[in-house]
């Protein structure tokens, strides 16, 4: 059984592929530990609630908010944070559609996109609304993230072989 | 931030779990279970609640499955909001838990912390009120399955040292004629100004809400008029809104006049679509 009776603490967790190892409080969310222990800073400090979702992270692939995850619930689990999502076809496709204006807000929706097209490769317009629905941009460009996201849509059905072969 | 500390624990079984409570309480600990923890984090991080240990109960197997047995269908505790939706196995509860939070939220928040909430929506129980289902609590006196109406009162009802292991709920309730409403302020993300959850069992319509008084609730008392058949159906939601179980909320979210107006008209919808099914 697994137990912490002390402030500070070690945990393992895999970081973007990388196993690190890190003392921790038990009442760290793992936002606070993303940035001010590992230096992550790509995942943001929005509404600290729950709500915004501009620190969304991915925990083995699902997407959650890192201001309401304690740190030590990550303990052996896989995160995949913006910084390890370079390159990704959907950080590419905002850069294309110019889907952001301050960039604030960028970092979560871009996550939170990954985890959906991981999960559902044939999303239809509904599950994407309701995926997009957890992000917030201030800055109102969500005509443009819906671009981008369809964009990548689009590009992996085109890629797939069709029922032919061809 | 949450500005203190507090010990973490996260036993296996479900008697560890219980004998963690009752070894941290004696210490003086004022321990907390913890599931998704979400409320926990937002209330901590404020101070309004303030643990000295917090017992995590997501490595309890039997907290964590949702499955038949025998003729009933059993959710763990644990279960976060979104799987009740991916697996879609009870549809009322599935469009029920859709509409708590977001989708990145409900990831996180599971079945029975939305039930045991402070925030007094706590919309995943109305399902459970409408299908009588019944739970199965540990605490320190052992295991007791009792019914939903027994042990949710406008909120869970747990004893110090008790937590929701499962909810058992008939496989007769699961495919029934059912209409699920969540009126907000703005948008589909939010709390509710209404959320109304129906279904039809022996030609009979059952309600349960959210919302629209500080409290989830199912009224017997509004389903007999709502289920009159000498009354119209503008007459049996005015009469069943006369029964309400207590004043219509007013916050930020709506006053109580605009509450009724929104429930008024949620119900005439919900009725013109079971009456006929």
């Amino acid at each position: 059984m697994p137990s912490y009776n002390i402030s500070q603490y070690s945990i393992g967790l895999q970081v973007n592929g990388e196993w690190r190892t890190i003392q921790v409080r038990t009442a760290d969310t793992l936002l606070y530990v993303l940035r001010e222990s590992l230096g992550l800073t790509g995942s943001k400090n929005g509404c600290d609630n729950g709500d915004c979702g501009t620190c969304t992270i991915l925990v083995n692939g699902v997407p959650i908010k890192s201001c309401i995850m304690l740190t030590v619930e990550a303990n052996g689990q896989h995160i995949t944070t913006i910084e390890g999502l370079t390159h990704s076809p959907i950080m590419q496709a905002f850069v294309q559609q110019q889907a952001f204006q301050c960039g604030y807000c960028t970092p979560g929706f871009i996550v939170n996109c990954h985890g959906l097209l991981n999960a559902h490769p044939d999303a239809n317009e509904e599950t994407i609304g309701i995926w997009l629905e957890s992000n917030i941009c201030r800055c109102t460009s969500y005509e443009e993230i819906h671009k981008a996201v369809m964009s990548v849509f689009t590009s992996n059905n085109a890629a797939k072989p069709t029922s032919q072969g061809s | 931030m949450i500005p203190f500390n507090f010990e973490y624990y996260k036993p296996s079984s479900i008697p560890e779990a219980v004998e963690l409570f009752r070894q941290l309480y004696a210490q003086g600990k004022n321990p907390m279970y913890y599931s998704g923890g979400t409320e926990i984090i937002t209330w901590a991080r404020m101070n309004a609640i303030r643990p000295g240990a917090v017992i995590d109960l997501k490595s309890i197997s039997e907290c964590n499955i949702i499955q038949y047995q025998y003729n009933h269908l059993v959710i763990g505790s644990c279960v976060p909001l979104s799987m009740l939706t991916a697996v879609n196995l009870f549809p009322l509860l599935s469009e029920t838990a859709q509409g708590v939070a977001d989708q990145t939220a409900r990831n996180k928040i599971t079945f029975g912390g939305n039930i045991c909430g402070r925030i007094y929506y706590r919309e995943a129980v109305l399902p459970l009120l409408l299908s009588n289902s019944r739970m199965l609590i540990a605490g320190l006196k052992g295991m007791r399955e009792v019914s939903i109406h027994h042990v949710f009162v406008q909120q869970m009802r747990l004893e110090s040292g008790e937590f929701i292991v499962q909810m058992i709920t008939d496989r007769e309730y699961l495919a029934l004629p059912y209409v699920h409403v969540k009126k907000r302020q703005i948008g589909n993300v939010g709390y509710p100004l209404v959320t109304l959850a129906a279904l039809k069992k022996d030609h009979q319509i059952r309600t349960a809400y959210s919302g629209v008084c500080a409290f989830p609730f199912r009224s017997i008392e509004m389903e007999q008029v709502l289920n009159d058949p000498m009354l119209s159906i503008e007459a049996k939601v005015d009469q069943a809104i006369d029964k309400l179980p207590a004043p219509v909320l007013t916050n930020t979210e709506a006053s109580a006049a605009y509450r009724k107006f929104v429930l008024k008209h949620t119900l005439i919808e919900t009725l013109s679509l079971l009456e006929g099914k």
